[in-house]
């Protein structure tokens, strides 16, 4: 496995399994009394958030400090960065203070990129712009693994899973498709051509406009977050239209197989992308992916930074 | 370094590639091109095995001052410019102040003409600041000392399709050039990498060919229109080449550029974030590339231009997102034409000649005969080694930036001396 993990298409599907199986055994773990293991002990973990993201980062620190990390949490708001110093400074004073991984989140795409030629610790990219978001894959994947009954050692071969939304902004569609698509799933991306990138067609993936021919033929519905302004720059007409034409309903979710699951990375626009009856139905996993998002940090911190074997 | 002017014997040059030949400079001007004995009192220069070239042009340079002395100044940017074989360049308006009055050109006319490593011609700003609403003082520019024919927002295009009009009417009155940054700015807002694959991938904004070409084909149309001229800045694209191969079938007065750049690399080299590769326009696809040595093999293109723009490491050294749009060039044009287009077979030394010294000079309206190695011509002229071989290092650049994308790379060639009118300024690879 590589040192940082930046993108998704940094791992194998071995890899990959590993970091599910891992978080797996892991979440065994968090059914304990007791959470904490000691595998991490003396090491620093470096939460460095130039967005907010108050959930990513909260997970991040419970995935860290359940391996005995020492955590430091850098937020730009209020500090130096707010005053104007650069990426490349604040990598330095982290590397100063003996980070051993730092985990950023950035609006720019490919600051972790950046981030990893200045610092010799391990970086982890926790959403970079429109880029991508590899631990929501991740813990995407997972959810869907165990939602599926698949036990360890096994992928996603033969799920269709439909991703549907703002594909051109997110970092999650471009973490997933790479993911999902290397754990042998059949990935749909639905989304007004608008919100599509130009040469989508490269991508490992099939793409279609219409929700309502995806629906039928998906096991997994994965809803992204559209975001209003969007509309100002004529992606949509109206989040009316949208909702209408690409939103999840009661009626189209009657429309889904049986066993299907219906996903959200959150934060959810209740009543545009996803129906409230919707995000609150048994086939959503929202809640799960939360508690998951833990696990499978956990995992990617231990196995990255290098834990001896997990401790049962 | 008049010391140095005087009686030269360059020996065994072979000129545009031909037999070798002694080229005997006095009193700044070629003297004879043959073979016979040596004058006496010559200094004397080897130049077994090199090619001769007339002084290139350059018809796009950013030389930062006034403004930007952290980044380039006239003396550092003329510098690099001798070194790699230039001896003129016209120098980009987006200076601060910006060169849009008789005022400013002239001063960097005179920063030039001190400097003294090659000529510096202004480009003056086509609206007032650069600001895209108001037409600058053209004429009084074009009467100055600086005599400026050639006229340019670069860095911004001139987007108003009215303003484009009126200036390329305006110029008409003393043979002046309006040099178009073709940029549609709704089409590119925030935009950071050619729209495609890449940009897809890596989560940049996409900046797509069509907001460059459609601007072409406005301009085109617009110049037909008004009978005037029209020179296109750093073209990109496939289409790009094709509208402006049209253009000039018409018989239009329509002239373009493409840089080293955008004729060796593409935007794969973004995988990394490193905003080294990050430039306006933006670095495109191998089929553009392909497009564009095809069109400067033809003609469809008139010239290399380096669009050497200079920048200090902390505007390179941040985000992709926030980095300064721009790389330096004038050290590595000729090395990179040669490996582009030269060793690929598509270009002769001979077109070599054509599109980086004879054409631009043209363009540029650079005052004085024709640009070419002839007896009584000025001893402007470039000796060129195509057989070294070497790995860029922008550390051993004269430019006061580091920011080449060709840095680490292997390329062919080496500018063993440059004379400007029958003067030195480089001399075995080194500024004399």
């Amino acid at each position: 496995m590589n040192r940082h993990l930046i993108s998704a298409a940094d791992l194998s599907r071995d890899d990959a399994l590993l970091i599910l199986d891992t978080a797996d055994e892991l979440a065994r773990m968090a059914d304990r009394p007791i959470k904490k293991l000691p595998t991490l002990r003396g090491r620093t973990v470096v939460n460095l958030f130039f967005e907010d993201s108050t959930r990513t980062r909260i997970s991040f620190e419970a995935a860290a400090k359940r391996l005995s990390a020492d955590v430091i949490n850098f937020s730009a708001k209020g500090s130096s960065v707010a005053k104007g110093e650069s990426l490349k400074d604040t990598a330095l004073t982290l590397e100063a203070m003996g980070a051993d991984a730092v985990v950023i989140r950035h609006s720019a795409s490919g600051a972790p990129h950046r981030l990893a030629g200045w610092v010799r610790g391990t970086v982890v990219n926790a959403g970079d712009g429109a880029h991508e978001h590899p631990t929501q894959a991740l813990l995407d994947a997972f959810t869907i693994r165990r939602k599926f009954g698949r036990p360890g050692g096994e992928a996603l071969d033969g799920l269709r899973v439909t991703i549907v939304g703002d594909i051109l902004h997110s970092r999650v569609a471009r973490s997933n498709v790479l993911l999902l698509s290397t754990l042998g799933a059949e990935v749909t991306l639905v989304a007004p051509p608008t919100l599509l990138p130009v040469a989508v067609g490269a991508w490992p993936c099939s793409v279609g406009y219409d929700l309502d021919a995806a629906i039928p033929k998906s096991d997994v519905v994965m809803m992204l977050r559209v975001q209003q302004e969007r509309m100002n720059a004529a992606y949509f007409p109206s989040v009316r239209e949208y909702s209408r034409r690409y939103g999840l309903d009661g009626t189209r979710m009657a429309q889904l197989p049986d066993q299907a699951i219906v996903m959200h990375p959150g934060p959810m626009n209740r009543g545009v992308e996803i129906a409230a009856d919707v995000a609150d139905s048994a086939r959503s996993t929202i809640v799960e992916q939360v508690a998951n998002g833990v696990s499978v940090r956990m995992a990617v911190l231990y196995l990255l930074l290098g834990g001896a074997e997990v401790q049962p | 370094m008049s010391t140095s002017q005087g009686v030269w014997l360059i020996r065994g040059a072979r000129p545009l590639d031909g037999g070798p030949a002694d080229i005997v400079i006095r009193d700044g001007l070629i003297d004879s091109i043959g073979d016979g004995p040596a004058p006496p009192g010559a200094q004397v220069l080897d130049a077994a095995g090199l090619i001769a070239l007339p002084g290139l042009v350059d018809l796009h340079t950013h030389l930062r001052e006034p403004g930007r002395e952290d980044a380039e100044t006239v003396a550092s940017g003329t510098q690099a410019a001798a070194l790699g074989g230039f001896t003129a360049v016209h120098a980009m308006a987006n200076t601060d102040p910006v060169a849009d009055t008789a005022g400013v050109v002239e001063q960097i006319w005179r920063l030039g003409r001190q400097a003294g490593h090659c000529d510096v011609h202004p480009v003056g700003a086509v609206t007032l600041g650069l600001g895209g609403t108001r037409l600058a003082e053209l004429g009084a520019m074009a009467e100055s000392a600086a005599r400026v024919r050639v006229f340019s927002d670069d860095g911004r295009c001139v987007s108003d399709a009215v303003l484009m009009r009126r200036a390329l009417e305006y110029v008409k009155a003393f043979d002046g050039v309006v040099a178009q940054h073709a940029q549609e700015p709704r089409l590119t807002d925030g935009a950071q990498l050619n729209e495609g694959e890449m940009s897809g991938r890596l989560g940049l904004t996409g900046w797509p060919a069509v907001a460059e070409e459609a601007v072409i084909a406005r301009d085109c149309l617009l110049t037909a229109h008004v009978g005037s001229a029209l020179h296109v800045c750093h073209v990109s694209t496939a289409g790009s080449v094709e509208i402006i191969r049209w253009a000039k079938s018409k018989g239009w007065r329509v002239s373009a550029e493409v840089t080293p750049h955008h004729l060796l690399l593409t935007d794969s080299l973004a995988a990394g974030y490193d905003p080294v590769y990050k430039v306006n326009p933006p670095l495109r696809t191998p089929a553009d590339v392909a497009a564009l040595r095809e069109g400067l093999a033809d003609g469809t293109i008139d010239c290399v231009a380096t669009d050497h723009a200079p920048h200090p490491v902390e505007d390179k050294e941040t985000e992709w997102d926030t980095a300064a749009f721009g790389m330096t060039g004038l050290e590595t044009a000729l090395r990179v034409v040669q490996e582009a287009m030269v060793d690929t077979g598509l270009l002769d030394w001979a077109g070599v000649a054509d599109r980086m010294a004879r054409r631009p000079a043209r363009i540029g309206r650079v005052p004085g005969p024709e640009r070419a190695l002839a007896t009584g011509l000025p001893a402007s002229l470039t000796l060129y080694d195509p057989s070294a071989r070497d790995t860029v290092d922008p550390r051993a650049h004269a430019s006061r930036s580091r920011n080449s994308p060709f840095r680490g790379m292997k390329l062919p060639g080496r500018v063993v001396a440059t004379f400007l009118r029958g003067t030195p300024t480089v001399l075995d690879g080194k500024l004399a």
